[in-house]
Formats: structure tokens, sequence, C-alpha cells
């Protein structure tokens, strides 16, 4: 036991005299979910608009202040003429136009109908598709308002409830994800490149010629990882929740759980990775090719899975992280127990079995 | 020194097999106690499938291997209690002081924490790094981290000490230095298990034996096997030796 806490030392030293390896265990972590958080946000917040009033009465000025006052847009310029309208567009300082049909509320008295034009730049079609989403939902909901004074008897007014993310905020998509990257990236990015590392400066020989057995020699390398990964995953949630107001309705103890279960099995995966090459640089290619890419575009968690051509949802299921990210959603968000997420769980659990039999029968032929 | 007859080492018929590739075909060799044995041989010739075995990293396929006394079936854990190794590639860590080096190797072989000390105390008072004990290993030179590199091997006291290429890549002084480090080891009792490719070093040995394709083609005193070549030097008796099987 005291040769095996020696070599966990040594494995401390490594870790805190490489200021890259210290760079992304736990700089990337709070850069991550940083940027995640505040820069790439899909919320719609202060989108710069022109109007163009054709019929500058009471009403318009009305339903331009709702659309204004409404926190997602933001008024840049207001416009005389139509040929101003590409004008603005070509500045690129306006994302939305809205134009107003003439004599907008004479018409809508008189005929109950009159014209709003919603002109959206769709050099971003998804931002273009929120922008107007956003400016027909207050729209309607203004016109709703109006007839609702003038008593009209039948009126159909659907109320929509989100459930587990009422304001729709893109951050509680993020952690999970974040926390699930984070994890690959740390845990079997980093153990497979340590035990690499070993074996490209041949330090790895005299460990195996050394009393120490090959188990206590593995474990010995990736506890260390274990520590710093389940720091990093709980310094992850914190900032979700304390900088985002990400809400953890579940158990706390559960969500640990969970975390611990998924850095094991990431562990054997760095391990496994570890076996199949020879150098740090091998290493570090699989685990980015491999692991990352797949943990990105196949987990379900920028893109569903549900939506996916057959074969790659297949390709999901293999795929560790989209497991993991359910589980995390589900303690997370729905405050679920752990009656409905063993199915997942033990899908990881099953993946930790076979790569960590997969890694050890491997590590053993080395030795041959 | 080398009439003393107490083996060490002993294999009989050792045969070691991949697949059809045989890598060790029949060997049978003693190495004694104390002294300095030579292990030479081409590259692929088996040298290293060999040495594995001696060092517990690997299974005969078959044949009987003794060493320090146990069986490298089914004793591989007091084999490697007994004997140390030290790679050509010195095989210390960069990162860590010359101190930390000397505790870690001292602690996976479950040295207790008084002789840990009193140990790397000793060292680094013997091989003068006092001045660089806080240093990190990769600002000391060559020669030091290899003569550190040795001490460490040897830490723990062991029986056998096994050297896998340790000089090459190293200059003509370093290896200088470094030979005389192994002949103390070996005065004081250590016994010497080395791979080389230099024919000059061959001749500091006390004995050495030829590999040629997976068999022992020659062993003997170096001054006997010049002798019974007829060469000037062991270079000559090792170019004899791969010409004959070719």
């Amino acid at each position: 036991m005291k040769r095996f806490f020696g070599f966990v030392t040594k494995e401390f030293y490594h870790i805190f005299r490489d200021f890259r390896t210290l760079v992304v265990l736990f700089g990337m972590p709070i850069a991550q979910i940083l940027l995640f958080g505040f820069a790439i946000n899909t919320d719609l917040k202060d989108a710069s608009i022109a109007i163009l009033d054709n019929s500058k009465d009471e009403m318009t000025r009305k339903l331009s202040q709702k659309i204004i006052s409404s926190g997602y847009f933001l008024l840049k310029e207001n416009l005389n003429t139509t040929a101003e309208i590409e004008k603005s567009f070509q500045t690129g300082k306006i994302k939305e136009v809205i134009i107003f049909q003439e004599d907008f509320e004479k018409r809508f008295m008189k005929d109950g109908k009159a014209s709003v034009q919603i002109i959206a730049d769709a050099t971003d079609p998804n931002n273009a598709n929120l922008f107007v989403n956003y400016t027909s939902g207050i729209i309607n909901n203004f016109q709703q308002e109006l007839m609702r004074e003038q008593k009209v008897p039948y009126l159909i007014t659907p109320e929509v409830r989100l459930r587990y993310n009422p304001e729709m905020k893109s951050v509680f998509m993020f952690v999970p994800g974040i926390i699930t990257i984070l994890l690959m990236l740390v845990c079997a990015m980093m153990t497979s490149i340590s035990i690499a590392r070993e074996k490209e400066l041949g330090t790895m020989e005299v460990l195996l010629v050394s009393p120490l057995k090959p188990l206590q020699i593995l474990v010995g390398k990736v506890l260390p990882y274990v520590l710093l990964s389940f720091i990093n995953a709980v310094t992850i949630i914190m900032l979700g929740k304390w900088v985002f107001g990400m809400p953890i309705t579940g158990s706390y103890m559960l969500l640990l759980f969970v975390t611990i279960v998924f850095i094991i099995m990431v562990l054997s995966l760095g391990i496994f990775i570890s076996t199949v090459s020879n150098n740090q640089m091998t290493a570090m290619l699989i685990s980015m090719v491999g692991l990352l890419l797949p943990t990105i575009l196949l987990s379900g968690f920028v893109f569903p899975t549900e939506n996916m051509p057959l074969i790659l949802e297949w390709l999901s299921y293999i795929v560790p992280a989209k497991w993991f990210i359910i589980i995390l959603k589900s303690v997370m968000l729905k405050g679920l127990g752990i009656q409905y997420i063993w199915k997942e769980l033990l899908v990881l659990l099953g993946m930790t079995l076979f790569l960590l039999m997969l890694g050890m029968k491997k590590f053993k032929i080395r030795l041959e | 020194m080398n009439n003393r007859p107490e083996k060490i080492i002993e294999v009989k018929n050792l045969v070691k097999r991949f697949g059809l590739f045989v890598a060790n075909d029949n060997l049978t060799f003693d190495v004694f106690h104390g002294e300095i044995f030579g292990f030479l041989g081409a590259n692929g010739a088996g040298k290293t499938t060999a040495m594995k075995i001696l060092c517990g990293l690997s299974k005969p396929t078959a044949g009987e291997v003794k060493v320090a006394g146990f069986d490298v079936y089914k004793q591989t854990e007091e084999i490697k209690k007994n004997i140390g190794y030290m790679s050509q590639r010195f095989s210390l860590y960069e990162d860590l002081t010359p101190v930390e080096n000397i505790r870690f190797y001292a602690g996976i072989y479950g040295l207790s924490n008084q002789k840990i000390k009193e140990r790397s105390e000793m060292l680094i008072e013997k091989l003068g790094l006092q001045e660089v004990r806080k240093s990190l290993l990769k600002s000391l030179p060559l020669g030091w981290k290899q003569k550190l590199a040795f001490s460490v091997a040897l830490i723990h006291e062991p029986k056998i000490i096994f050297l896998d290429e340790p000089t090459s890549g190293v200059d003509p002084i370093t290896r200088r230095q470094f030979w005389e480090m192994i002949y103390e080891a070996a005065d004081e009792g250590v016994t010497v298990f080395i791979t080389t490719h230099y024919m000059d070093e061959a001749e500091y040995c006390d004995r050495v034996s030829i590999m040629v394709d997976g068999r022992i083609d020659a062993l003997d005193k170096p001054s006997l096997l010049k002798k019974q070549f007829n060469a000037e030097t062991m270079n000559e008796v090792f170019i004899k030796l791969a010409r004959r099987s070719t």
C-alpha cells in the first residue's frame, strides 16, 4: 500500500510540474463553461432592428413600443423610405426590419386587417428564424390584447408551458454537455497520454520489472486523474448553478454518484487507448478524433440524435456520452431518482466492464 | 572471481516461440555470483526476449530457468524483488528531482521510510549531487543522469542487475566512468548481466555469450573466445560468428 501511495505522489508531481497539463486540467473547464455559457448563447437578446413606419399612428407606435420593450430587440434606427431598407441591411448593423403598412390603424379598425412586413437577414438562417418567430409572437400577443378590449366572443388562446427549462435557457443544455466533454477530455486523454509517456520514455519497462503489479501500475496512474476529474466536475456544476442559475432539482448524492461512474468508464477508455498507442502523440490523436468528435456530434449534446440518419442514430448508442447526458439531464433538470435512470446507468457500467477487461488483457499481452 | 561455483542464473534448454517464430532456440547457460556477464548479439538475435524472461516479464515456452534461485514460471514476484534493471533510456523521470527519483524507486521496491532517507542521503553525497538536489533532472548533464540511474537500479540491493545497452549513445569518457561503476558494483558482490553493442566493452566482461539467430553460438571468457576463433579483438570474433551463420 505504501508503494502504491508513493506511486500516486509521483503522478501528482508530473501533473503539477507540467504547465500544459495544468492548463488542460484546470484552465479549460472554467474557460469552456464560461465560453459556452456566455458566448455560445442561442437565446435572443438585444437583436438590432430597424422600423419603417409608413403609418405613424397610435397603434403602430404602441406596437413598436411593445416590440422594443420586450428585451429581445433593440431599435437601431427609424427608416423613412423603402430604399433605406437595403442600405441598412448592407451596413450589417441591423438583423431585421419591421415595416408597417400605410394607414395601419385605420385599415385595422375599418377592415379588421392590416399588415406588417418582417424582413430578416437570413445569412444566418437559425437566427433569422428566431427573430421572425419572436417578432410574430409579440405581434400576435398585441393583437390578442386588442381583441380582448373589443370583447370578441370567441378566442382560442394557446397557453404554452415549457417543462424543466421554462425560460429555454441554452445554458441548461450546455452544462451537462460540457461536464461530459470535459470528463472525456481530461480523463481519457490525460490518462492515455500519461501512460503513453511512460512507454515513450522507457520508464514503463522499469516499472514492469519492479515488484509492482500491472494492476497497481494502472490504478496508480489513473487515480490522480479520478480525483482531479471529480473536482472538475463539481466545479462545473457549481459554476452552472451559481453563475448561470442552473437548477439542480435532483439529489446531489445521486449526481455525484453517476459522475463517478462516468469518470471510471472514461478512465477505462483511456487505459484502453494507451494500450493501443505507443507514444503520446498517437494517444492524443486517438483521444481527440476517436472520442472528442463523437462526443460532441453524436451524444445529443448539440444535435438531437433522433433526427439523424438511422446509421448515425445506431452509432450514437455506443457513444457513452449519450447515456451520461441523458442521466445528467434527468437528475439535474427533471429531478428524477435512480429508478428512472438505472437502464442508462447499466449501459455505462457494462461499457466500463467491457473496456476494463479489454484494456487489462491488452496490457498483459504487451508484457509478453 | 569467476571460478566461484555458486550459480545465480541457471538456464536449461530455454525455448521461446512466438507462433512459428523461434526467438530463443534451446538456450543453456549459467551465470555465476558476482561476475560480469556480457550478453551479446545483433539486433533481432533474441537478446531482449531472453532478458525479458530472466526479468520475469515473459514466460518461456519450454525449458528450465532459475533466477536468484527462483523459478520464472511461478516465482516472478520473488525474482522481481531480487533484480535491478536499467534500460538504455536511463528510465528516470525528468520532471522529478534526483531525490524524488531515488525516493520513488526505493518506494516501489518497498524500502522503509527510514531506509529510503538514509539511502538517498548517502547516494546524493556519493554522486556529488548536493548542489543540484533540488533541481529537476532534465537540467543535469547526461553523465550524472546515467550514474544516478545506475545507483537507483541498485537501491534495493538486488543480487543481479540487468543492464540493457546502458552505454549506447554516450560519449567515451562517460562510458569509461560508467564501467568503473559497474566494476564497483561487481566487487560488492552484485552480479551484472549486460547487453551491449560495443565490442570493446565485451572485453571488460568476465564472460560473454554471443547470440546468433536465437541460439548461443559462443560462450566463454573474452580471451579464450579470441583464441578459439583465432581473432585479435572481440569485434573479429563477432564478425566471424555472424558470417558463419549466413
